[in-house]
């Protein structure tokens, strides 16, 4: 895929991409986060979105699971637009998304096993107990937690965390997947492990995705392509050796922060 | 925030404006209440107090803001409690962590009240020679007035600080995003289950401590004056009424739902990190009390128009 410094919109605009996002718009009182976000993720693709912290990441993908309402511009997720969906087909739309949380945000009031069994009990009807329980332990089993079931949230590591957050949205047998930096705050070698679920979750269920992160490392393993966010736009899309052959300051500025710093 | 300044003086002039006219009023309301878009625009609002007349104009439009959001709430209360699978399991499970887990609290702070009573009463009655009228003082006194209050109030600083902290720390850490994101109603699997199991576990609470109120008073008078169980709950409920009962009753509920009500409205929509955890318990607390007494005045004098 060929892209062009300055074109801040790449690839597939024939449309069928699971997500597609056009001239985005989104402030916070006079705060302008999003200032006309492009962006086309192809089924089967792994976009990593790069930006520095408070560039509006978050956002971005609160705004495609709708949990935030855009401004202005047009979100189309699996074919529709998501600001046009009302209460129940937006439901429906967001059982076949999955979003882990920057913080995980595990239900720490349940055991790892109530945390899976919650959305899928309240969104699958006349499931058996037995049922139940084997699609709980086939997903723990894929992130390779299965231990861990009887424990709860509080008793488990950061890098645990996170494997069974992402773990309760791969019992819905997500389309999408939306990370939020989902290597933040772990060790290297956890970051390592996390990279590689990601990547093996893409091949086992088959998911397109949208991870943010502003780790380069976590980038290069995971990402087909790569979209880096500065002051509310997409500047450059591309692979990871286009993007970072750029000419753009800002855009240097961050790989070298990250290569000499080793990640904040 | 230099920019601040500019929304505000914008913000002033539309409420203005809309307190003019009701109807711009509503208008107002509706386009900023939002809780997607504009969850910051009330501290905004708040915030800036550049001369004294806007200020005022600004807080009384603060308040009637916090009114319609509240309004609002309770409207969604009503409309989610109808709709799709009842929580059952939840409910119990908040039932049992409102309302047995109250009970110790709730059978000292009765018993005390009831023996403490009956023995700053009796030199009074001693006075007439009427201490036999005892049994029928303290329970008009406690049936009627104090076992609600003392309940509700002992419950909204047990159980309205650790909704507030609970939700409002689960909204700060995502979890309610979480849930939202998962296609799960969280409103109505958080909020509906705890303001039901309160405005159910706060009436039996209520009548429990009652009726352990009567039992210290009880053991107070056989200390003293000579009586058996029957003959002092026989006195006791001679002067009880069926509308006394009735509007213990209907206190209980009220209560119990503005403390659950307010527990998670306060939580809910907490932000702003552990600051905004804090925040909510402690305003959960202050908010439901002043309700509860309000509503005390208000319930007494209706019920005082029947007697
Ligand atoms: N609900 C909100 N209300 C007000 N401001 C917000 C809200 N959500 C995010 N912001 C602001 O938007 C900016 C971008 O936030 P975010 O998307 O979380 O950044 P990041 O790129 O680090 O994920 C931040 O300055 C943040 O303060
Ligand atoms: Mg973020």
């Amino acid at each position: 895929m060929k892209s062009n410094p300055e074109i801040e919109t790449v690839s597939g605009f024939e449309g069928g991409n699971v997500i597609s996002i056009r001239d985005l718009y989104k402030s916070f009182g006079d705060l302008h986060v999003l200032r006309g976000v492009n962006l086309e993720v192809e089924k089967g693709q792994n976009v990593v979105v790069l930006g520095r912290s408070g560039t509006g990441k978050s956002v971005l993908i609160k705004i495609i699971s709708g949990l935030l309402k855009p401004d202005r511009g047009s979100v189309k997720v699996l074919g529709q637009e998501v600001g046009d969906l009302d209460e129940k087909e937006l439901r429906e739309l967001r059982k076949r998304i999955g979003f882990s949380f920057q913080n995980s945000a595990l239900y720490d009031s349940m055991t790892v096993r109530e945390n899976l069994e919650f959305p899928l009990v309240r969104n699958v009807s006349n499931l058996s107990r037995k049922e139940i329980n084997s699609s709980v332990e086939e997903v723990l089993e894929s992130v390779g937690l299965l231990s861990a079931i009887n424990q709860s949230p509080a008793e488990l590591s950061g890098g645990q965390r996170k494997r069974i957050g992402i773990a309760r949205t791969l019992i819905m047998n997500p389309e999408i997947m939306l990370y939020d930096e989902p290597t933040a705050g772990l060790d290297p070698t956890t970051c390592i492990e996390i990279n590689q679920l990601i990547n093996e979750v893409k091949e086992k269920y088959n998911t397109s995705s949208i991870l943010i992160t502003h780790d380069l490392t976590c980038a290069k393993m995971t990402g087909d392509r790569l979209a880096m966010l500065l002051d509310g736009k997409f500047v450059q899309q591309g692979t990871f050796e286009e993007v970072f052959s750029s000419d753009d300051e800002r855009i240097k500025s961050f790989y070298d922060y990250n290569f000499t710093e080793n990640q904040v | 925030m230099g920019h601040q300044h500019v929304h505000d003086e914008n913000a002033t002039r539309k409420i203005c404006l809309s307190i003019a006219s009701p109807k711009g009023l509503a208008h107002y309301f509706i386009a900023n209440t939002n809780r997607n878009d504009q969850p910051k625009s009330l501290p905004n609002i708040r915030m800036s107090s550049s001369s004294k007349g806007t200020f005022i104009s600004k807080n009384i439009d603060a308040v009637l803001l916090d009114f319609y959001e509240g309004w609002t709430f309770i409207v969604k209360f009503f409309r989610e409690l109808f709709r799709g699978r009842p929580e059952f399991q939840e409910i119990i499970k908040q039932c049992y962590q409102i309302g047995y887990k109250s009970l110790p609290l709730i059978s000292l702070t009765g018993f005390i009240t009831g023996m403490v009573f009956t023995k700053q009463s009796r030199p009074s009655l001693m006075e007439f020679g009427a201490t036999s009228w005892l049994p029928s003082l303290v329970s008009i006194a406690i049936v009627r007035a104090l076992a609600p209050l003392i309940t509700s109030l002992i419950s909204a600083g047990r159980v309205g600080s650790s909704i507030g902290a609970e939700l409002g720390s689960m909204r700060v850490t995502e979890q309610i995003d979480a849930m939202e994101v998962s296609a799960v109603n969280p409103f109505k699997f958080l909020v509906v289950t705890r303001v039901i199991a309160t405005t159910i576990s706060i009436p039996i609470l209520s009548f429990y401590c009652a009726f352990v109120g009567l039992m210290g008073s009880f053991l107070d008078v056989t200390l003293n004056e000579e009586t058996n169980i029957i003959a002092f709950f026989k006195s006791a409920f001679e002067q009880i009424t069926f509308l006394d009962i009735n509007s213990a009753l209907i206190k209980a509920l009220a209560y119990g739902f503005t403390i659950g009500m307010v527990g998670c409205y306060k939580g809910y929509n907490a932000s702003n990190g552990t600051q905004g955890v804090g925040r909510a318990a402690n305003s959960a607390v202050v908010l439901s009390m002043f309700l509860i007494f309000i509503e005390e005045v208000a319930i007494v004098q209706v019920t005082n128009w029947f007697r």
